[in-house]
């Protein structure tokens, strides 16, 4: 099935993005992304130590993969830019997935200064994938600043409650059509991810989930498969859920005569 | 929801359900709320632990704190205070070992260890650690912007009680004996733009039920005040009881497991860290139960990294003597990721 994600006119076969966050080891971490065919996984800047050779996040990411750092830590549109800039200048890239939260307990997404960062950032040519709350306004603005792609998120990071958020995320699939529409925080199981695609999002990013299951692999490889099977329903144009039964034979067909 | 045995839904804890549950003795509850504790700090932190260690750059102090082997006039303990020469070893011989997040100790005497002086030595160990906290006196808030701007990520203050009366008798001269200019501190931080603030109380002090509660109502105020602030606690228990005139109250392991996962559940972002005065044994167990930052291969003693000494004179015994290497490879045992790099300061980057 030719079915590809493209963003910022890079191709990728796998709709399934990893975080790097929280596994109880690297080794268990590099696994999983193998296990599970992502492309893109993102690191968060706070978490690479070069000095470290040994054991450097960065030497267990397998290559080929895209790496989007993450600006874990910024609280404004300051500290967002300063981070992508410091991961540009030390060479990992200049794809940024940009978080910024100012609130300790929550860890909500701080929509306009996202909205701020993202401008800059894409003026100055990074590849910028904002992290935010689900608000149609919000998601055009972050269009127009030049957002690669825009991430709402399901529900709160790390809360496995899965897709709290969908009728907000639908109205975003429905209407912002530029850039793809990446799910990102709250995914709590594969059939959480499977939504998520079904109902129409572009990619889904997990972290907490696969990292946290006793076999971070196989976990992802499950959330993997949950992406896949999502995706080919949502193409497939699987049918809607309804209220009542609906009999496979018409009713009402004895009134047109055909 | 997670209402288990007691009724009291664990996922969403009020201060009163946490005084109920303070009021009970009952091992079924604890059960629950060990598991409880531990699932929401594997959903919140997965299974890390960050790594630090002390630095100790003074030990002078103007307070008389009854219960503190540093008191002001005692006479067991050598003073010294390390030069910049001095700092900049120490914090090599420190890195050297692998540590990236350090805590600086000045000791409470802004004669001997002025806001000046601090903040150099933090630029110092700025160079070193790419993450620099201190445990200093109380600051006034221009002050702590002084030490934000100098490269300072966190600030540790602990106000050992929050009994006024027992307070007051406790302290029993010094700068120190001001409750409230203590007590009101961690607005100043807060508002001098650091980010981390680690607060606690010394458990041992007073009954312990009332002071958890103050603590917790305190925290959670400042919490919704500064919703950017990021608050670590520590529950540091008095171990050196050297006489029993001040009536310490011993807190058990029970106590402090009960106190820990209480403090996961109703703070489940929240930093909880636990020092080397504990032994290893109770600090390889209590790691499931919601603490994320762990001190290893600790010196309480000024220039301890440069010179290793035979004895320990340092502020508190030192219980769990291992390495480095040797925490690292018990979280590893352990199916913990020991996470060494977990900052990256970019305020003067």
């Amino acid at each position: 099935m030719e079915d590809k994600l493209i963003v910022a006119g890079r191709e990728f076969t796998s709709r399934f993005f990893l975080g790097t966050g929280k596994f109880g080891s690297k080794a268990a971490m590099k696994q999983a992304i193998i296990a599970s065919g992502s492309q893109l996984v993102t690191v968060a800047l706070r978490r690479i130590d070069l000095e470290e050779t040994d054991e450097n996040i960065l030497s267990f990411i397998p290559e080929n993969t895209t790496i989007m750092v993450n600006t874990s830590g910024a609280r404004n549109s300051d500290e967002a830019v300063r981070i992508a800039r410091i991961a540009k200048e030390a060479g990992y890239g200049d794809w940024i997935k940009i978080e910024v939260i100012n609130d300790s307990r929550y860890l909500l997404p701080d929509n306009q200064e996202t909205i701020k960062a993202t401008k800059i950032l894409s003026s100055e040519g990074f590849v910028v994938l904002p992290y935010m709350n689900p608000d149609l306004y919000v998601a055009k603005a972050l269009v127009d600043a030049g957002a690669a792609a825009v991430m709402p998120l399901g529900s709160l990071i790390g809360s496995n409650q899965g897709l709290k958020m969908r009728a907000l995320i639908e109205v975003l699939i429905e209407e912002v059509t530029e850039v793809p529409i990446v799910v990102d925080a709250g995914i709590g199981r594969p059939s959480h991810a499977a939504e998520a695609m079904e109902i129409g999002a572009d990619a889904v990013l997990a972290n907490t989930a696969v990292a946290d299951a006793e076999d971070p692999p196989l976990m992802a490889v499950a959330f993997a498969r949950g992406v896949e099977a999502g995706r080919m329903a949502y193409l497939a144009k699987m049918g809607q859920e309804r209220a009542i039964a609906r009999a496979s034979s018409p009713l009402t067909g004895f009134l047109y005569n055909e | 929801m997670n209402k288990g045995l007691s009724g009291i839904d664990l996922a969403h804890l009020t201060i009163d359900d946490i005084r109920r549950i303070f009021s009970y003795d009952d091992r079924g509850l604890l059960e629950e709320m060990a598991h409880a504790a531990r699932e929401l700090t594997r959903r919140q932190f997965g299974r890390t632990i960050s790594l630090y260690a002390p630095l100790y750059i003074a030990n002078y102090c103007q307070n008389e704190c009854v219960y503190c082997g540093f008191h002001a006039s005692s006479k067991i303990i050598p003073r010294s205070k390390l030069a910049m020469d001095e700092i900049d070893r120490e914090c090599a011989a420190l890195a050297a070992t692998g540590i990236r997040s350090c805590l600086i100790l000045t000791g409470e005497s802004r004669f001997h260890s002025s806001p000046q002086y601090i903040r150099d030595a933090c630029i110092i160990a700025g160079r070193y650690f790419p993450y620099v906290a201190v445990e200093v006196y109380p600051l006034e808030e221009h002050e702590y912007r002084e030490l934000y701007l100098a490269g300072v990520d966190g600030v540790t203050l602990y106000q050992e009680t929050y009994d006024r009366a027992r307070y007051d008798e406790l302290h029993l001269t010094g700068p120190k004996k001001v409750y409230d200019y203590r007590v009101q501190a961690p607005d100043r931080i807060a508002r001098s733009g650091i980010r981390h603030i680690s607060m606690g109380v010394l458990l041992g002090l007073t009954d312990w039920h009332q002071d958890i509660i103050a603590l917790f109502e305190h925290v959670r105020h400042l919490e919704r005040a500064y919703p950017g602030v990021e608050f670590g606690l520590a529950f540091p228990r008095l171990r050196r009881v050297i006489d029993d005139e001040h009536h310490y109250i011993e807190v058990s392991d029970r106590e402090m497991v009960k106190i820990m996962c209480a403090a996961r559940l109703f703070f489940p972002r929240a930093g909880i860290s636990i020092s080397t005065r504990e032994t290893p044994e109770f600090r390889d167990r209590i790691i499931e139960f919601g603490v994320t930052k762990m001190s290893a291969g600790s010196s309480t003693r000024v220039g301890g990294y440069v010179e290793r000494a035979e004895y320990d004179d340092g502020q508190f015994q030192v219980f769990d003597p291992r390495s480095f290497d040797e925490v690292k490879a018990m979280l590893v045992a352990k199916g913990f990721d020991p996470v060494v790099t977990d900052w990256r300061n970019i305020v003067n980057s």
